[in-house]
């Protein structure tokens, strides 16, 4: 599933509007911890995440992930949403909590 | 443990300088300096400071006045009141021991400072900025932000007693500008000086150790650094 289709479909607002959002979404991993997210994350995976920090645009970057989601409507900080215009690294936000929108988002892409 | 308690440990056990680092707090900084008076040891104020990302900073200061002002901005930034039921009682106590009444801040909570405000105001404060226990997944700066940012400006970087000394240097190599320190985390009077750093100084004084950690005046400096 394109990523489009999920922002559109959860209603994720988009902070930066020069990305791509054509690319194939395979997956998502949850993690708030970054050295977990560089260990086990997945090239081509959404990262749902509470930190806002700017290493987290380095660490999709790394890991080539599909995109950022930050949940509880958390905000960027603007090092971090710098950065991810830089690398054209997806960076989107939702107001639900973590447990609804990975929920929400495994109904809609299934089993990976 | 409680001030006179900590100071005669420190002295017992040879350390000449200790720093008293509670989690977002430095309340109980004053009566250890107090206790430590006419004692051979040196005690600074500091704090152990938990940032929006739940990393840990260790923030040093040479005077109780500028380790207030960093508790004040803390203080100010951290959310939630305590439950004795589930952290326990946080006493604030004298020099001699006796309870002079609790802390009710969340203290074990996170403050809504990011590690680069934390950093840049204790340096605002005069105060020297430690990444606590970088070899610990959970509050470790790596752990939590996956690298250390690279425009950071900490001072140095802590490792627990668990990371053998020969292994620093390689565990972490890519970190070798900065210089490190191993300091006991002590929760107990039996932790304290269960890891140490020795520096080569004219006197165990915040000054001199800030000297040692930028490099300046190369006489001071930790001793296994070179």
């Amino acid at each position: 599933m394109i990523l489009k289709t999920i922002t559109d479909k959860l209603g994720l607002e988009v902070k930066n509007a020069n990305v791509d959002l054509t690319a194939e979404v395979t997956g998502a991993y949850v993690s708030d911890l970054l050295s977990d997210v560089i260990a086990n994350s997945e090239e081509g995976e959404l990262w749902i995440t509470l930190q806002a920090h700017p290493n987290i645009v380095a660490v999709a970057t790394l890991k080539d992930l599909a995109g950022i989601i930050l949940v509880n409507s958390r905000q960027p900080e603007q090092e971090t949403l710098e950065k991810a215009r830089e690398e054209r690294i997806p960076l989107m936000i939702t107001e639900l909590p973590t447990f609804q929108l990975a929920g929400k988002l495994y109904k809609l892409i299934g089993e990976c | 443990m409680s001030p006179m308690g900590i100071v005669n440990e420190a002295v017992s056990k040879d350390i000449d300088l200790i720093a008293i680092c509670d989690h977002n707090t430095t309340e109980n900084s004053i009566a250890v300096i107090d206790a430590s008076k006419d004692k051979d040891v040196n005690v600074l104020p500091g704090i152990e400071v938990t940032t929006k990302e739940e990393v840990h900073i260790i923030a040093l200061f040479e005077s109780v006045v500028d380790a207030l002002k960093m508790q004040t901005l803390i203080y100010d930034n951290l959310d939630g009141e305590n439950d004795e039921q589930a952290f326990g009682m946080q006493v604030v106590a004298n020099a001699e021991d006796e309870v002079l009444g609790f802390n009710r801040k969340l203290l074990i909570g996170a403050t809504s400072l990011s590690v680069e405000m934390v950093v840049d105001s204790i340096h605002s404060f005069n105060g020297l900025a430690i990444a606590a226990h970088i070899d610990r997944e959970r509050f470790g700066i790596i752990g939590q932000l996956g690298f250390i940012p690279p425009n950071l400006r900490l001072d140095a970087l802590e490792v627990s007693s668990r990371v053998k000394p020969e292994e620093v240097r390689m565990k972490f190599s890519e970190y070798h500008k900065f210089p490190f320190l191993c300091s006991s985390d002590a929760h107990y009077l039996n932790d304290i000086g269960k890891c140490t750093t020795t520096f080569l100084l004219r006197e165990a004084t915040f000054k001199e150790i800030r000297m040692a950690l930028k490099g300046r005046k190369g006489n001071r400096r930790i001793k296994d650094e070179g």
